[in-house]
């Protein structure tokens, strides 16, 4: 006999369908206000009450004021690693436990990185525009471009994504060294204690840090002169990380060689001079949207979900809410 | 002694060519109209001991015969299928090319063009410079690269190379080669078919020899199947360029990163504008540092000849004949 979904817990799901919609689980009854016609927050009201866990994405602010219109929540899951848009402060006062995606997109946004350099420094997108615009048989070889290997590769936050990230690299043949809030024994890499000083000694930046009061920014006008004029950016972590209108500024003064940017500080709008630029790939904040990962990340929802109902550990914990 | 007299076959990079011409008497063919040639040739050709070319044209049958005097063969890059070595070793001409230098930046790219297919990398770049981020939402989900299985077809250096950066992203790695590589853990598979069965991207990076043209055909790209991917940093013509199209269309393969085509500069129109398929023109081993690395090795090979000191690189024939004793071509 199926159990009346008023008896199971409430778990609401903000954020679009994309991803959320293959939410489920027996155990639980999903609220999904794009199934209901009523706006947003009346939605909210009705349920609001009987909603003790929260599913969201990184696009929805999981602010004060939405902790506080559900007095019985007690549990938040993001799908995201950044959790820049959760108000911690208040889900500790309220004792609201927070987890997160963990290390599952780790890989796939390694990958996408390592895909991002290699694009940039090998010219793939520009040259594959070249081709597509039948200039190969007109306009002769695409012009050379400069090596991968050898490359001295700076990773702003050696945390899941960075590691994985320098390992990947080491492979081509590049030199790692990084920057972290804290020095990484564990790794055979160059620590450097300051962002300044690591771009000051590397030819490439990776940013792969989180995003929090102090980062951002982190890469700021001194940051692009002291990497060079023919270092490269890439840019993977979160938008704010970067002062993006320093750097459109030195791409279109040559003060910055390249950089490859998934992520902005207003998305989804993207600098439109970055548009007409060959020594710069653009990408929709999509490093981590992967079709694997994806279904990874339901499983993990879910897995989170059932032990928060049941007492037990969180799998991905968010550090100083449990 | 008399400066070596080179023949330069094709246009290079013109630190090569200013290099030639500063240390030997250069003598460029491509000047001439190609209704001139046969003149330019027989007039020059007393002078001639030396070729110096490129994938784009080196030392064909047809060359050899106007050269009575030519003793060696110089090739800008690792493929030599524009040479004819079979003719040069019946007259005892010496050829060399330019191994190891082009290995990483080729196997650079290999990795690069299999990111960009299964990750869509270039169309996730136009996508967000033409507008469609803000007005049609985020792009698609795309596959997942870490951990996918890699077969390499041909386990040479580059072949190497390839393995491992793939093995920085966890892929296990499988490979068809002339012969089994004994100092490997790889998985060997004695036929390329076999290979494709046995792998998700299939990474073709050998010579393009009698055996190996269009050795990656229909039966194989079907065994890649719908969500396989095919990179070719090889030569064009070991793949059928026509069922590969076909196949691509047809959704009968999933992706392909194609950095050689079966006749260059020419790439098939039907494939523009596919998401699934990375198109480069030949830019496999073209970093400022390669080229030059290159051109030094062409002209320290020439200098060593012309005063009969060793040469750098091995003697390629001896190479090739080595392999092919060791185990023949016969289903790979």
């Amino acid at each position: 006999m199926a159990t009346d979904p008023g008896r199971l817990p409430q778990v609401l799901i903000l954020g679009p369908k994309q991803g959320l919609g293959r939410a489920f689980s027996a155990g639980f009854h999903f609220i999904k206000p794009w199934e209901s016609t009523m706006p947003l927050n009346l939605f909210l009201a009705a349920h609001a009450a009987a909603v003790r866990a929260v599913i969201s994405t990184a696009l929805v602010a999981v602010d004060a004021p939405l902790i506080r219109a559900l007095p019985s929540l007690g549990f938040v899951f993001t799908t995201s690693v950044g959790v820049d848009h959760i108000d911690l402060v208040e889900c500790a006062r309220r004792g609201i436990a927070v987890a997160n995606a963990g290390a599952i997109f780790s890989r796939d946004v390694a990958d996408y990185a390592v895909g991002l350099l290699v694009d940039v420094l090998l010219h793939v997108s520009a040259s594959y525009r070249y081709v597509l615009r039948g200039l190969w048989p007109v306009a002769g070889d695409f012009p050379p471009r400069c090596k991968l290997g050898g490359k001295r590769v700076g990773i702003v936050g050696l945390g899941s994504i960075g590691s994985e990230i320098a390992k990947r690299l080491e492979a081509f043949g590049c030199s790692i060294s990084y920057f972290s809030r804290n020095k990484k024994p564990l790794f055979p890499y160059t620590y450097f204690p300051t962002v300044g000083d690591l771009a000051a000694e590397s030819d490439v930046l990776v940013i792969a840090c989180a995003l929090t009061e102090e980062t951002h920014h982190i890469i700021d006008k001194d940051v692009m002169l002291a990497l060079g004029k023919d270092g490269i950016i890439i840019n993977v972590g979160r938008g704010p990380l970067v002062n993006e209108a320093e750097l459109v500024k030195h791409l279109i003064q040559g003060k910055i060689g390249g950089a490859g940017l998934d992520v902005f500080e207003h998305e989804p709008a993207v600098p439109e001079e970055l548009f007409r630029m060959d020594n710069v790939v653009l990408s929709s904040h999509q490093a981590v949207l992967t079709i694997e990962s994806t279904n990874d990340l339901v499983e993990l929802a879910m897995a989170n979900l059932e032990a928060f109902f049941s007492n037990r550990p969180l799998l991905t914990p968010v550090h100083g809410t449990t | 002694m008399a400066s070596l007299g080179v023949l330069l076959v094709v246009s290079v990079d013109s630190y090569l060519e200013a290099e030639l011409d500063r240390r030997f008497n250069l003598f460029r063919l491509w000047e001439s109209p190609p209704s001139r040639r046969r003149e330019f040739l027989q007039a020059n050709a007393p002078w001639i001991r030396a070729v110096v070319g490129s994938p784009n044209g080196c030392a064909d049958a047809e060359l050899i015969d106007q050269l009575p005097n030519l003793e060696i063969v110089a090739n800008c890059g690792v493929g030599i299928d524009k040479v004819d070595l079979p003719l040069c070793r019946e007259r005892g001409i010496r050829v060399v090319y330019t191994p190891d230098v082009v290995t990483d930046d080729t196997a650079d790219l290999g990795i690069g063009l299999t990111i960009a297919a299964l990750r869509r990398i270039c169309d996730a770049d136009r996508y967000t410079r033409d507008g469609s981020w803000k007005d049609k939402g985020n792009y698609k989900l795309t596959s997942k690269f870490s951990g996918k299985a890699v077969g390499i077809l041909g386990l040479g250096r580059i072949g190497l190379a390839v393995a491992k950066r793939a093995q920085g992203f966890g892929c296990p790695i499988c490979y068809c080669s002339r012969s089994e590589k004994p100092n490997t853990n790889y998985k060997y598979y004695p036929s390329v078919l076999d290979l494709a069965y046995n792998c998700h991207v299939l990474v073709a990076a050998c010579p393009l020899t009698d055996e190996t043209h269009h050795i990656i055909n229909r039966e194989v790209i079907e065994a890649l199947g719908p969500k396989g991917v095919l990179v070719n940093i090889g030569r064009g013509s070991l793949v059928d360029e026509k069922e590969l199209v076909s196949a691509l269309l047809d959704g009968r393969l999933g992706a392909a990163g194609l950095d050689v085509f079966e006749h260059e500069p020419h790439v098939p129109e039907q494939l523009f504008g596919l998401e699934n398929v990375v198109l480069v023109p030949h830019i496999g081993t073209d970093t400022v540092e390669t080229t030059k690395a290159m051109s030094d090795l062409i002209l320290d090979n020439l200098a060593a000849y012309m005063l009969n000191k060793p040469l750098l690189t091995p003697d390629i024939d001896k190479e090739y004949r080595r392999a092919r004793l060791l185990a023949g071509w016969l289903s790979c």
